[in-house]
């Protein structure tokens, strides 16, 4: 697999951006191609950056008030007549709230539907545990039909989105509400289903995707200087699950997962389903392990919920220790 | 005057004639299957008749045509009604109703669109979705100025859900005049009468403080219903909800008004009987019209 030339990243002082930015000029671009993309808004216009869009169409934005189970089903009946409706809101309610009008209005019947759920991971922060999604990627996955995305940065962000409204079928597409370290640039290509090689590496492999691909590689660049060599991939689209790009991946003899989100069913159960088929090295995961989060600022949260880059500098040492 | 008054009779008597077969179909199919709901859908029959060779805009020729009006089953599970209607009007051969239920069958237990039946516009089973989707439908044609219309067959136990008065409010909130429901009033669920499961008395009530335009009518005349759904075409700042009086069971006997006969299937003896009574009552409802 050929490695992804990056810009150079700063990784001291990373630029930043929030990811729901990268969600609201996608929505917009795909909105300026096609005048049959639709977005549903939960409430949240402007927690979501979904504003941007209803600022620029505003005909064309629907304002559905505090009713998820409606939206998520009123989408799919726009759908049915030809629209290209995206749905947002925070991903707790838009994969939680309205599970079974996407489970069976949505997938069963593949309707062309697009879901933006914000607020993705701890790293929400003082709202605390009832608005940090935590759970989408497992509760959405495992519905047939679904694909799942989560971005690295706000560029990757922009154009799974610009994917979502070109490619027919459900999507949910994951993102989060702080500032995150932008890691790819507007020309770094976004393959659909495909993982993708951030860092070459010989040791260990470090599987990530959303906030931990930054984490990840910033791990991988101080391991270096210890004598590790780690490689570090980024696997946004967590379903379809790129079995083939996983293989090789693994070829090191050692994987990490990283992600912010509940491991249990999560991308980090996603890659072990799928390594243990084809080639079951050690593994080890970062991420939630099985608790909710809690209220504190985001950076506090990410280090008590142990999903740094320190916390995947000691996920390596660990399954390098068990490494044949 | 006398010559169109006589056309709108046996416009009626049309109708009549197919809601007999339909009845007889949905017991034939429903007992083939050995199960099922026939208590609902023997309620809905003749909305049903009369939504689909009557008052929506279809041609079994081109399903998918353009202008088409759509139809959505919210109370997925009398999918035998809808089945039987479509067939006889034509979207598929009747000999295949008899699969319904059966493995690698088009006609699934609950109405799945990934089968690839003609005619079917959504998945539905999982109950008070179904006006959200024909409200997102409804949307979908006034964005675009379309005259297409959309409708929904809610069940009366159906509106305990939630989803289903949400659907109420955004309805209303868009004016969305394209819209028409109807509430397949039979008046009882799977635990009995719906004022002991879960009182949602007033009906008619509710939806007017919803902002909707509200007509009731007697379920079982075929007239009623097509003065019904002509009256919620002239609504133009509301979406129309038919809150139509029905029997759960309508036409067999020992069927009706049975919260027992909901989802259960008649076995060869009550098949027998079922279709005999159909088959009487059906001639002497010739020899009335004669």
């Amino acid at each position: 697999m050929k490695k992804t030339e990056l810009p150079k990243i700063d990784f001291d002082k990373p630029k930043l951006e929030s990811t729901r930015e990268g969600y609201a000029r996608g929505l917009v671009k795909a909105g300026e191609r096609n005048p049959n993309v639709v977005a549903l808004g939960g409430d949240i216009t402007s927690s979501t950056k979904v504003s941007l869009f209803k600022e620029r169409f505003p005909d064309r934005f629907m304002s559905m008030g505090i009713a998820e189970q409606n939206m998520a089903a009123t989408a799919c009946g726009l759908a049915l007549a030809g629209k290209v409706p995206f749905f947002s809101t925070y991903g707790v309610f838009a994969s939680g709230r309205c599970w079974d009008q996407i489970r069976t209005s949505i997938c069963y019947g593949e309707a062309n539907v697009k879901i933006g759920g914000a607020h993705g991971g701890v790293s929400v922060g003082p709202d605390g545990a009832t608005h940090q999604a935590l759970e989408e990627v497992a509760i959405m996955r495992c519905i047939p039909n679904m694909r799942v995305i989560v971005p690295a940065d706000v560029h990757e962000t922009e154009k799974a989105t610009l994917w979502a409204a070109e490619n027919k079928g459900p999507v949910y597409i994951r993102f989060g509400r702080e500032a995150m370290p932008i890691i790819t640039d507007e020309k770094t290509p976004f393959n659909f289903g495909k993982i993708a090689k951030y860092k070459d590496g010989t040791d260990v492999s470090i599987v990530a995707c959303g906030s931990l691909v930054f984490d990840s590689l910033k791990a991988a660049f101080q391991l270096e200087k210890e004598g590790i060599s780690a490689a570090v991939y980024n696997l946004s689209t967590i379903k379809p699950i790129d079995a083939e790009g996983l293989l090789e991946a693994s070829r090191t003899g050692a994987v990490v997962t990283a992600e912010e989100a509940q491991v249990m069913g999560g991308m980090g159960s996603a890659v072990a389903e799928s390594l243990v088929k084809t080639n079951a090295v050690p593994m080890e995961f970062v991420g939630v392990l099985d608790r909710f989060g809690e209220s504190g600022e985001a950076r506090e949260l990410m280090h008590v919920f142990n999903v740094t880059h320190k916390d995947v500098v000691a996920a390596v040492k660990k399954v390098l220790a068990r490494k044949k | 005057m006398m010559i169109k008054q006589m056309e709108e009779i046996m416009e009626i008597r049309e109708l009549e004639k197919k809601a007999w077969l339909i009845r007889k179909d949905i017991i034939r199919m429903i007992a083939a299957a050995g199960s099922g709901h026939p208590g609902g859908s023997l309620s809905s029959t003749d909305i049903m008749t009369v939504l689909y060779f009557d008052e929506m805009n279809i041609d079994p020729a081109k399903p998918r045509k353009k202008d088409r009006d759509y139809f959505v089953l919210s109370k997925g599970h009398v999918c035998p009604a809808l089945y039987t209607a479509l067939a006889h009007r034509g979207f598929f051969d009747t000999p295949e109703l008899i699969t319904l239920r059966k493995l690698g069958s088009r006609l699934q237990g609950h109405p799945g669109v990934n089968k690839g039946l003609p005619g079917l516009e959504a998945s539905t089973g999982s109950l008070g979705q179904g006006l959200s989707i024909a409200g997102g439908m409804a949307m979908a044609f006034k964005l675009d100025g379309k005259p297409n219309r959309a409708y929904c067959l809610l069940g009366d136990g159906e509106l305990d859900e939630g989803n289903v008065w949400e659907a109420a409010m955004s309805a209303a909130h868009y004016k969305l005049s394209n819209l028409c429901a109807i509430v397949d009033n039979n008046r009882l669920q799977i635990d009995g009468a719906i004022e002991d499961v879960m009182n949602v008395n007033p009906i008619p009530e509710k939806w007017e403080a919803f902002g909707w335009n509200v007509i009731c009518c007697d379920g079982h005349s075929v007239k009623e219903i097509k003065e019904a759904f002509a009256q919620a075409r002239e609504c133009k700042d509301a979406p129309s909800v038919i809150i139509a009086k029905t029997v759960k069971g309508k036409g067999v006997s020992f069927m009706e008004n049975k919260a027992g006969w909901h989802g259960v299937a008649p076995n060869p003896e009550q098949e027998k009987a079922a279709l005999a009574e159909l088959d009487e009552k059906e001639k002497l409802w010739e020899a009335s019209v004669r």
